[in-house]
C-alpha cells in the first residue's frame, strides 16, 4: 500500500483562487479599455497596455532585489496597472506613467508587504501622486476623437466638472464622449464591468451603491445636475473598481457601507466645496485610512457570543 | 437573522445504493476509547471466548459509554491504537469465528419509568453516530424539574459532501427513526419532534413525512442545502430560531439534537435488546470504483473496507468523515468507532499553496459563527491570546467553510484550532 497522507481539514477547497479574482476584474476593465480606446485612440491603449507593463516590471524587480517570492502570476499588478492606465488623460507623457506605475506597486504596494498588506490603493495614490507632480500634463485632457484611432495631435479640452459651462449631452456622458481620463469617461462600460463583478460574486454592491447613492444625494440636496455628477469625473470608475478593492477597504459589509457612504460625502465635499474640481481618488485614499478603524469597530456579531462589558480602563489594552 | 453558510458541492454518489453488509473480517480491533469522553475498562482478558453483543468495556465515569463486542470470536491480544484524534487508546483484538451468535446478554429493555429508558440508552452504547459521539444517555439525563425540553431534533441534515449514510438511514429505516423519536419523546416528554432533512434529499423527505403524518407532535422540516447545516448551534437555529449562547448546551433553549441513524438504533434497541456493535459507513472518494454504503462491526479495520470498497488505485489519502471536517490517518490497521460514519479514499488530490491574504473577506462572510477568521489568523500569528478571546475564537466549530471559500488557500480553521489549543496552554502555563 502507498504512504497515506495527513493533512488538516477541509480536504476540498473551491476553484476561486487570487489569480482567478485578478483575471475576472480585468475581464470587467476589458469595456472600459476598449471604449477608451474607441474614444481616444490608439495611444490611450498603449498607454494602458505601457501601464500594466511597467507595474509588473516593478514588482518583478522588487521581488528580485529584495530575494523575495515572485509573487507577479497572481496578476495583481496586471490590475493596478490598467486601473492607473485608465486613471490617466490620453496624452500623458509615457515617462511620468512609468513612475506612476513605480509608485503605485512599489512605494504603495511593496514597501507594505505586497498584496493584501497595502493599506492605500496603488493605482488612486499613484493617480495623486501624479496629479501633484504634473498637475499641468495630469490635467490636460485631449478631446475624445471617436472611432478615429489615431489624431495627429491632441486637442486640449476641459473636462465638464472643470468647466461646467460647456457641458456635453446626457447621451455623450453616458457614452463616454466627452473630456476625461481614458477609462473614467465611458459610464456604459464601466457599468457592464462592474456588472459583471457582482454577478460573478466578486465585489459587494453595497459599496458602489453607497457611493454613488450618496453623492447623487448631495448633488440633489446642494441643487446640482444629478444625472451630471453622477456621470462625470472619476465617479463611476472609481466606486466599482477602486473603492471595492479588497486590501483597502472594510471587511464588513457594514464597514462597505460606512466606506461608501464615506466616499460619497468626501467626493460631494471636494466637488462643490473645494478648490479641486474632482474628489474622487482623494475620498477613496482617506477612506483607506479610515479603513483599519472601520474594521475595528464594525465586525459580525459572534453567534450565541455574551456581550461583554470590559471596564474602561484595560479597554486599551484588551483592543 | 440569517446565519452565514456556504455552498458546496453534494458529490453524493452512493445516496441510490441500498446498503449491503461487510463480509465478516477475519478480526476487529475494538478501542476502549469509542468516541471523546472517558475510555472504558476492558472486562474480558487475552484468550476469552466472546460473543456478539457482549459487554466487553465499561467504566463508572459520567461522560461514558459502555462497549459490546460486535463479533463472536476469541480475543487474542489487548493492543493500543492512535485514533485519528491523535491519542493513543488499549483496545481489544477479536478474531472471528464463522459461526456468529448473539450473546445470552441480549434481552429487550424493561422499562417503566424516564430512569428505566435512561438507564437502558446508557446500556446501549449509544453515542451520537453523526461523528462527534457524544454519549446519548447524556443528552437525555437533564433535569425535568429545572430544564424544559419542548423539542427533539432528528438530525437528517448531512451537510458534508460524499456521506449518505444518514440518507440511506432515512430511506432504509424510516420507520425505525420515526419510532425512535416517538419513544423518545414518550419517555422524556418532549411536545415535538422535528426530523430536519436538506431539501438535497427529497426521497427521504417524502417518504418520513408520510410517516411522520400519522403520529401527534412529529413533522418533517426540509431545510435549505447550506453547509454546514448539520451543525448542532446551526441546525438548532434553522429549525427553531433559537440561539445556543456560547459554553452553552441546546438543553438550554429547550431543544436535544439527535442524528436521526442515532434515533433508529435506539428503536431498535428497545425491541431487540442489541447494543450498538455495528454502523452503516459511506465509501466513497475518487480512487472508489462503486461508492457505496456498508454495515460494518464496530473495529472493522480500515484496511478491511478498503478491500471491500474495490479501489482502482492505492490512495493516497484516507479520511474518516466528510472532506470537510473528516480526519486523515496513516494507518490502514485504524480500526472503525461508533462515530465512524464514512471513510473517504483519494487519490492525486494535490493540495493547493497558499498565498497571501488578500482580505476578500469571504472567510467572514462564510462563518456560520459570525466569527472574522482572517482577523484571528493575524492574531494567532501574533500570539495574541486577549485578541484570540476577545474575536470569540472558541465559538470556531472547525467545520472548515473559510478554508474551503478562501481564494488564497489559506489554512484558516487550523489556524482556529491552533489558536484554541494555544490559549489552552498558556492558561495552564498561568496556574
Amino acid at each position: 500500500m502507498s504512504q497515506l497522507l495527513i493533512e488538516p481539514s477541509p480536504h476540498i477547497r473551491c476553484t476561486l483562487t487570487t489569480q482567478k479574482v485578478m483575471l475576472n476584474v480585468l475581464i470587467a476593465l476589458l469595456p472600459a479599455v476598449i471604449a477608451g480606446t474607441w474614444l481616444f485612440g490608439l495611444r490611450a491603449l498603449v498607454l494602458v497596455v505601457l501601464c500594466a507593463t511597467f507595474c509588473v516590471l516593478s514588482e518583478w524587480l522588487f521581488n528580485k532585489i529584495t530575494k523575495r517570492k515572485q509573487t507577479i502570476s497572481d496578476l495583481s499588478a496586471v490590475v493596478t496597472g490598467v486601473l492607473l492606465g485608465l486613471n490617466l488623460p490620453p496624452s500623458l507623457p509615457i515617462y511620468m506613467a512609468a513612475i506612476g506605475c513605480f509608485a503605485a506597486i512599489v512605494v504603495v504596494k511593496q514597501f507594505f508587504g505586497g498584496i493584501g498588506q497595502n493599506f492605500a490603493n496603488p493605482a488612486i495614490t499613484a493617480r495623486i501622486v501624479l496629479m501633484l507632480s504634473f498637475g499641468r500634463y495630469m490635467t490636460t485632457w485631449s478631446a475624445p476623437i471617436v472611432g478615429s484611432l489615431t489624431s495627429p495631435d491632441a486637442v486640449s479640452s476641459a473636462t465638464p466638472l472643470a468647466a461646467p459651462d460647456v457641458m456635453p449631452s446626457y447621451l455623450d456622458m453616458f457614452l463616454g464622449i466627452r473630456a476625461g481620463c481614458i477609462g473614467e469617461t465611458c459610464i456604459a462600460a464601466l457599468l457592464l464591468g462592474g456588472l459583471y463583478l457582482i454577478v460573478r460574486g466578486l465585489i459587494d454592491p453595497v459599496t458602489p451603491v453607497a457611493f454613488i447613492g450618496t453623492v447623487a444625494l448631495c448633488a440633489l440636496v446642494g441643487g446640482h445636475d444629478v444625472p451630471m455628477q453622477l456621470m462625470s469625473g472619476g465617479l463611476v470608475l472609481g466606486a466599482f473598481f477602486m473603492a471595492t478593492d479588497y486590501s483597502t477597504t472594510p471587511l464588513t459589509r457594514r464597514g462597505k457601507l460606512i466606506f461608501g457612504v464615506g466616499c460619497g460625502l468626501i467626493t460631494s465635499a471636494i466637488r462643490f466645496f473645494g478648490v479641486y474640481p474632482e474628489g474622487v481618488s482623494f475620498s477613496i485614499l482617506i477612506m483607506n485610512i479610515i479603513t483599519p478603524l472601520i474594521d475595528r469597530y464594525v465586525r459580525p456579531q459572534p453567534f450565541g457570543a455574551k456581550v461583554k462589558k470590559t471596564p474602561r480602563k484595560n479597554r486599551e489594552a484588551v483592543q | 437573522m440569517k446565519l452565514n453558510s456556504i455552498k458546496i458541492p453534494h458529490l453524493k454518489k452512493s445516496a441510490s445504493l441500498r446498503t449491503v453488509d461487510i463480509k465478516l473480517p477475519e478480526k476487529v480491533i475494538i478501542a476502549m476509547s469509542q468516541h471523546g469522553g472517558v475510555p472504558c475498562k476492558p472486562l474480558v482478558s487475552v484468550g476469552d471466548e466472546v460473543k456478539t453483543g457482549q459487554l466487553i468495556g465499561d467504566t463508572d465515569a459520567v461522560m461514558s459509554a459502555p462497549i459490546h463486542s460486535s463479533v463472536t470470536g476469541k480475543v487474542t491480544g489487548v493492543t493500543t491504537v492512535l485514533n485519528v484524534f491523535g491519542n493513543v487508546h488499549e483496545a481489544l483484538v477479536i478474531e472471528t469465528v464463522p459461526n456468529q451468535v448473539l450473546s445470552d446478554e441480549i434481552a429487550p429493555p424493561v422499562i417503566n419509568s424516564r430512569q428505566d429508558f435512561i438507564a437502558a440508552v446508557r446500556k446501549s452504547g449509544s453515542v451520537g453516530l453523526g461523528g462527534a459521539g457524544f454519549p446519548t444517555h447524556i443528552k437525555f439525563s437533564y433535569d425535568p424539574g429545572s430544564v424544559k425540553i419542548d423539542t427533539l431534533i432528528i438530525n437528517g441534515a448531512e451537510c458534508e459532501p460524499y456521506i449518505t449514510s444518514d440518507h440511506r438511514a432515512m430511506l432504509e429505516e424510516s420507520e425505525k427513526i420515526i419510532d425512535g423519536a416517538k419513544q423518545i419523546k414518550k419517555y422524556l416528554d418532549i411536545d415535538r419532534a422535528v426530523i430536519a432533512i436538506e431539501s438535497n434529499k427529497p426521497d427521504a423527505i417524502e417518504k418520513l413525512s408520510g410517516l411522520a403524518a400519522g403520529e401527534t407532535g412529529i413533522s418533517v422540516v426540509s431545510l435549505p442545502p447550506a453547509y454546514p447545516q448539520g451543525a448542532e448551534k446551526v441546525i438548532i437555529h434553522s429549525v427553531t430560531g433559537r440561539v445556543v449562547k456560547k459554553g452553552e448546551l441546546p438543553s438550554s433553549v429547550g431543544c436535544i439534537v439527535l442524528n436521526c441513524s442515532t434515533a433508529a438504533f435506539i428503536s431498535d434497541y428497545l425491541r431487540t435488546g442489541i447494543p450498538l456493535i455495528k454502523r452503516r459507513i459511506t465509501v466513497d472518494g475518487n480512487v472508489v470504483n462503486k461508492p457505496k454504503n456498508l454495515i460494518v462491526p464496530i473495529g472493522t479495520r480500515a484496511c478491511d473496507i478498503i478491500t471491500a470498497a474495490d479501489v482502482r488505485t492505492a490512495p493516497d489519502r484516507a479520511i474518516v468523515g466528510g472532506p470537510m471536517m473528516g480526519i486523515t490517518f496513516y494507518d490502514e490497521e485504524m480500526p472503525t468507532t461508533k462515530t465512524t460514519n464514512s471513510l473517504l479514499l483519494f487519490a492525486e488530490t494535490k493540495k493547493p499553496h497558499h498565498t497571501a491574504c488578500i482580505r476578500c473577506g469571504r472567510c467572514v462572510r462564510a462563518c456560520s459563527m459570525g466569527l472574522m477568521p482572517t482577523e484571528l489568523e493575524r492574531a494567532f500569528e501574533l500570539k495574541d491570546v486577549e485578541r484570540l478571546k476577545k474575536l470569540d475564537v472558541d465559538l470556531c466549530m472547525n467545520c472548515g467553510a473559510c478554508s474551503y471559500v478562501c481564494p488564497a488557500k489559506r489554512n484558516l480553521s487550523e489556524k482556529n484550532q491552533l489558536a484554541k489549543m494555544y490559549i489552552r496552554e498558556q492558561a495552564s502555563l498561568k496556574r
